[in-house]
């Protein structure tokens, strides 16, 4: 009774852990075999990304709909895209160290970026804590959550690309050009991106099912 | 005489052989590793470990359907 989208990220992120190790990369100086890398940490900033997508549907969702449901959704996925942050900062300090030989730089916009980020949304969680009418709080918190989501956006995708970053594709070329990526690469990390973004999915599912299983609990 | 003198000479080139074959040198990749350094073992490992996590996680989807039914 498990759903075909589930068996679909378990078999992806199978697959790409197995054929991620094996598959021909490019021979490049200093990344050498680290290159492998853009098969797990790229693919979990994405799923973060659309969780934070997800996030912002759901609470213009509210908006127009005023349900509480909706902002249910809309906190869990926030919830979840945050989650993923950890894992994708990790993985890029680690993949940063043996690299570019710094755990963190601060000359760097998109790891700058990054970090905003994370402070607003920490910000968006201390702002519904702090709000202790139902309605009110889904409210107040789906007007920042798109505020949140719009500067996400500026501080990790557009900035980064107007000034020279370490990161390939930003400092004005698009990201994923034939320097970056090759043919074998591609048939690794499109089922990577797919795979992670599903498990997301997956997982947010689960938490929103509790938290409407909980809030119900609550009402009785 | 002449040969020898021309030995030498040639002889002092050797080092620059040895820093021309040096150049082209290719990045370090792990390619004797892949096929012979047991990296399988390493992958069934990480294979393990991936199946485990999704284990629990369909353990608790199933849980909360059990749950959600009885409510």
């Amino acid at each position: 009774m498990i759903k075909w989208w589930k068996i679909a990220a378990v078999i992806l992120i199978l697959y790409t852990l197995v054929w991620g190790m094996l598959a021909p990369v490019p021979k490049l100086n200093i990344l050498y075999e680290t290159i492998r890398n853009l098969f797990y940490h790229v693919p979990i900033w994405f799923a973060m990304i659309f969780q934070m997508g997800y996030s912002v549907v759901f609470a213009i969702r509210h908006l127009s709909k005023n349900d509480l449901r909706s902002d249910i959704i809309s906190n869990q996925a926030a919830q979840t895209g945050l989650f993923f942050a950890l894992p994708g900062l990790l993985t890029g300090c680690m993949w940063a160290k043996f690299t570019w030989g710094t755990w963190w730089t601060f000359e760097d916009p998109k790891l700058n970026g990054v970090a905003i980020a994370i402070l607003i949304y920490l910000a968006y969680f201390i702002l519904r804590s702090s709000i202790d009418d139902e309605l009110k709080r889904a409210r107040i918190a789906a007007v920042y959550n798109i505020f949140a989501f719009v500067m996400m956006f500026v501080f990790i995708m557009i900035l980064p690309r107007l000034t020279d970053s370490l990161h390939p594709g930003n400092g004005g070329n698009p990201a994923f050009g034939k320097y970056d990526l090759d043919n074998d690469m591609r048939m690794v990390f499109y089922p990577a991106v797919i795979g992670w973004v599903l498990l997301s999915l997956w997982i947010l599912d689960v938490k929103k099912r509790l938290a409407i299983l909980t809030h119900k609990k609550n009402e009785e | 005489m002449k040969n020898k003198i021309i030995l030498i000479l040639a002889s002092l080139l050797i080092p620059f052989f040895g820093i021309a074959q040096e150049a082209t040198v290719e990045p370090q990749m792990a390619d004797t590793f892949r096929s012979e350094g047991k990296i399988y073992v390493v992958i069934a490992v990480i294979s393990i470990i991936f199946i485990c996590l999704i284990s629990y996680l369909i353990y608790i989807d199933m849980k909360l359907r059990k749950l959600e039914k009885n409510n």
